[in-house]
């Protein structure tokens, strides 16, 4: 099936709601095993102890943070190109789910920084730049409520996303750049703690979890734009009528 | 290994469960507020279908 | 090229004169960099430390003070409208209004910097780094903030969003200018340097597509 196929907002009406039980199903599938497994079957870590358990809720946040940028980036790219607003909807939809899970995977990492670093925060390479990824969440967000007009919020958004986009790589590196530099008492800087194999299986289980519980909110949030979109169109017809 | 053993978290507790607390909220509130945000504006468009039955008829 | 040319000039005379911006994001400067002591305490040596942190975030709040009028004030009073239908692409009006901004603040903040350092008794090692940084990567912050000011246009308090759209995606210029400093304090080369001058060369060589763009999503219907 060619991809272009479902940007007809009803086909993706009809192909999403076949889709989304299949989605919520894996989702709570997974984490239940996940939390199952981390919570109960596994020993403590010999080097971060029981904390390794954070690791379970912090991993996959912050790898769905991520690629809720890409998806709403691969989203804004389609969106401004061509110029169709389902790819719209669906960078709208995938910022604000991007944005908690960023921020969960700080708060979370935080948490597990405390007891190992001892401090809640530490300017840890992967940290820093979490926190700018949270900012850019912001930042689209607030573009998206400022404008009031929809196809111009729309492309402004995607520009915004696009620019984010490529400069997201650059302010990685220099964040890792800038750690080196000043790099201080922390012991886990270089390439984090290494997870025994183990661990694995349970980061695995959520990390899939995670992904389809990301998918299916963002699937349930780009249908309520469309119908959104179709209410406000009925409301104009009404009104002109 | 009691209840009370397993919930002191080898002495972590106060890290692992605020963790867990968190996220559970997070990931709980975003579910709501997206099926709820789902389930209002499907509503109105039923609403509003209704009503423009009406005015044809 | 005339094109260009007669832009920039009525842009650097629109900002030069009384009210304009160009004096008042130097003051701004000035007055945030005397602040932080202020603020810190008047510990010479730490203050010589984080001379060139603390000027070089100073230097980038004082050129995004000023940003918000780049295109705004012109799409207001409906001079842009004329701009996008001068015989010359977008792109070219966008690069000549960044050429201007940093004409009337990344450069005079660059030439007031030394004053300032002399304030905070940054070691002497520091002075040329601090001048070659901020004359090397302010370009940057125009070309990134007018991004951010095409953006915005539309927007009645665009003033408000425009620092947290473009703050997050100015962090490299902060660390690599800052880290010029410190390797000239530390005697280390850390080549921020070369990274500096990479970032700053791309951010101005793209940013006209993308402000351009910007400009004319809010010029269109």
């Amino acid at each position: 099936m060619n991809i272009f196929e479902l940007a007809n907002p009803k086909r993706f009406m009809r192909f999403s709601a076949a889709l989304l039980p299949w989605f919520w199903a894996i989702a709570i599938l997974c984490l239940g095993a996940g939390l199952f497994i981390g919570l109960f079957r596994v020993p403590p870590d010999y080097q971060q102890g029981q904390t390794v358990k954070i690791m379970f809720i912090h991993v996959p946040a912050a790898w769905v943070g991520m690629m809720a940028y890409a998806s709403m980036a691969v989203a804004s790219l389609f969106g401004l190109v061509n110029r169709h607003p389902l790819a719209d909807a669906a960078a709208k939809a995938a910022a604000p789910l991007g944005a908690v899970f960023t921020a969960l995977a700080l708060i979370t990492g935080s948490l597990w920084g405390k007891p190992m670093w001892g401090a809640y925060w530490v300017w840890d390479a992967r940290l820093t730049s979490f926190l700018i990824l949270f900012f850019l969440y912001l930042g689209y967000m607030a573009l998206w409520t400022a404008i009031e007009d929809e196809t111009r919020a729309a492309r402004a958004c995607a520009i915004l996303a696009l620019v984010g986009a490529v400069n997201l790589p650059i302010i990685k590196y220099s964040v890792d750049w800038w750690n080196t530099l000043h790099q201080g008492e922390s012991i886990f800087v270089k390439g984090g703690p290494l997870i025994a194999p183990v661990f694995l299986w349970p980061l695995f289980l959520m990390a899939f979890g995670y992904t389809f519980l990301f998918l299916a909110l963002w699937m349930v949030r780009i249908r309520t734009e469309i119908l959104a979109r179709r209410a406000r169109t009925l409301q104009l017809r009404m009104g002109t009528a | 290994m009691s209840i009370m053993t397993y919930l002191e978290m080898g002495g972590y507790a106060a890290y692992v469960w605020p963790a867990y607390g968190i996220s559970l909220l997070g990931i709980g509130g975003m579910v709501f507020w997206t099926l709820h945000g789902f389930r209002q504006v499907s509503r109105k468009l039923a609403l509003l279908e209704e009503e423009m039955k009406e005015d044809e008829s | 090229m005339s094109g260009f040319r007669a832009l920039l000039y009525r842009d650097l005379r629109l900002a030069t004169r009384a009210g304009g911006g160009a004096a008042l994001a130097l003051a701004f400067f000035a007055a945030v960099a005397v602040l932080v002591p202020l603020g810190i305490g008047a510990d010479l040596k730490l203050l010589g430390r984080i001379a060139g942190g603390v000027l070089w975030v100073a230097a980038i709040l004082a050129a995004l003070l000023s940003l918000d009028r780049l295109f705004q004030a012109d799409y207001e009073d409906g001079s842009l409208d004329q701009i996008a239908l001068a015989p010359m692409t977008l792109e070219t009006s966008a690069a000549a209004k960044i050429v201007a901004h940093w004409l009337t603040t990344g450069l005079p903040l660059t030439i007031l910097s030394p004053l300032l350092a002399l304030l905070f008794d940054l070691p002497v090692a520091g002075y040329v780094p601090l001048l070659v940084s901020l004359a090397i990567g302010t370009p940057a912050v125009s070309a990134i903030g007018a991004i951010g000011a095409g953006l915005t246009i539309s927007i009645r308090r665009g003033g408000l969003i425009l620092p947290l759209l473009v703050l997050p995606l100015l962090s490299p210029v902060v660390i690599f200018g800052a880290g010029v400093v410190s390797a000239a304090l530390s005697g280390l080369d850390n080549g921020a340097i070369w990274l500096l001058s990479a970032f700053s060369l791309a951010a101005v060589c793209l940013a006209p597509f993308a402000a351009a763009a910007a400009v004319r999503l809010n010029l269109a219907g």
